[in-house]
């Protein structure tokens, strides 16, 4: 079991910067009541970030030119997407999409 | 009526809400595991980042910069940059919480990832009630099973030579398609042509910000900006 200390240190300073902006917004919410309009603005925030997540799955960074599109998660992505708008459950996504990237991924 | 709902949900109520999502963290975390170990990562060193992280997405791209050799003060910043969308999730769920106390809000906030954060977003948004430990429940059950697919992942790395094969890492995608569907279903038709264009958007943005950021910026740059256009063109 080797355990490199420089590898633990880059570790502790990610863990530090992934917990700061997931802990920050519940400490400020409670000294602070929110607008209305914010309120309004978070209402939208699921349904933009579940989009922009998928997107970027299809999306490889263009570096200053267009983005280039990866097929493959592209391909796999619109029958899981019908897969999901019919049986409207998370276990059945996930394994059918599992399933067709495997088979993509091998026989392609 | 929803108060005596809202007391009666339990920390079993919220294991029960995560069990749906429990394949995506299990197949996700056997591929980060598996990753972690064809980057040069120990065990230990995998078990570590999954409990301290505690991020998908990051850790592949941290095993990633681990095994290219980046300098550290380049991990971590990517890293930040990658996880910086947590502070939209925590913002979105954290008025929910107020009431509590500090400790309960900052441990709930320990714990929210897209998967958590999507169920219990998927309950505010159908007007169901959520409370402490209830969400205490989902996080919890998510967190122990994503430690644990992790380990094993790493465990089972050293016979794996090509998780990829297996689409493993495809069941992200997958989980983000369903909890999206599963939030648009909740939406009043009247409504759900607004969010039909809010979606448009969002892949209009996603695609002109990626030209010019990374990927994970075009997140958060696309999200803030079409939930402000959400707000300006709702009625």
């Amino acid at each position: 079991m080797s355990v490199n200390v420089t590898t633990l240190l880059i570790l502790a300073g990610c863990s530090i910067v992934t917990w700061i902006p997931r802990v920050a917004p519940f400490l400020i919410v409670r000294n602070v009541q929110l607008p209305e309009a914010v309120m309004k603005w978070l209402s939208f925030i699921p349904v933009c970030i579940l989009t922009a997540l998928v997107a970027g799955s299809v999306i490889d960074n263009g570096n200053g030119t267009l983005p280039t599109i990866n097929w493959q998660v592209l391909l796999a992505l619109i029958p899981t997407l019908l897969i999901a708008l019919w049986k409207k459950s998370l276990l059945i996504t996930v394994i059918f999409g599992i399933v067709v990237m495997a088979v993509l991924r091998n026989f392609t | 009526m929803e108060a005596i709902e809202e007391e009666r949900l339990s920390f079993k109520d919220g294991v029960k809400d995560c069990v749906p999502t429990l394949l995506g963290y299990i197949s996700i975390g056997f591929a980060a595991g598996m990753i972690g170990v064809a980057s040069g990562l120990s065990v230990v060193e995998i078990a570590f980042m999954s409990i301290f992280v505690y991020a998908g997405a990051a850790q592949f791209i941290i095993c990633g910069m681990l095994a290219a050799g980046s300098p550290a003060s380049a991990i971590i910043f990517t890293t930040f940059i990658v996880n910086l969308r947590h502070f939209l999730l925590s913002a979105t769920l954290a008025p929910h919480f107020s009431k509590y106390s500090m400790l309960k809000n900052a441990g709930i906030a320990t714990l929210v990832t897209d998967e958590s954060f999507g169920v219990a977003a998927g309950r505010i948004f159908n007007r169901q009630p959520i409370n402490d430990r209830w969400m205490n429940g989902l996080n919890l059950t998510a967190y122990t099973t994503w430690i644990a697919s992790c380990v094993v992942g790493a465990l089972l790395g050293k016979w794996v030579a090509d998780p990829e094969k297996f689409g493993l890492d495809f069941a992200l995608t997958a989980m983000f398609i369903a909890l999206l569907v599963l939030q648009l279903e909740s939406i009043k038709a009247s409504k759900l042509k607004h969010y039909l264009l809010l979606i448009f958007l969002m892949v209009a943005a996603m695609y002109i910000f990626s030209a010019f950021v990374s990927v994970d910026l075009a997140v958060i740059f696309s999200t803030v900006i079409v939930a402000t256009i959400g707000v300006v063109t709702s009625k």
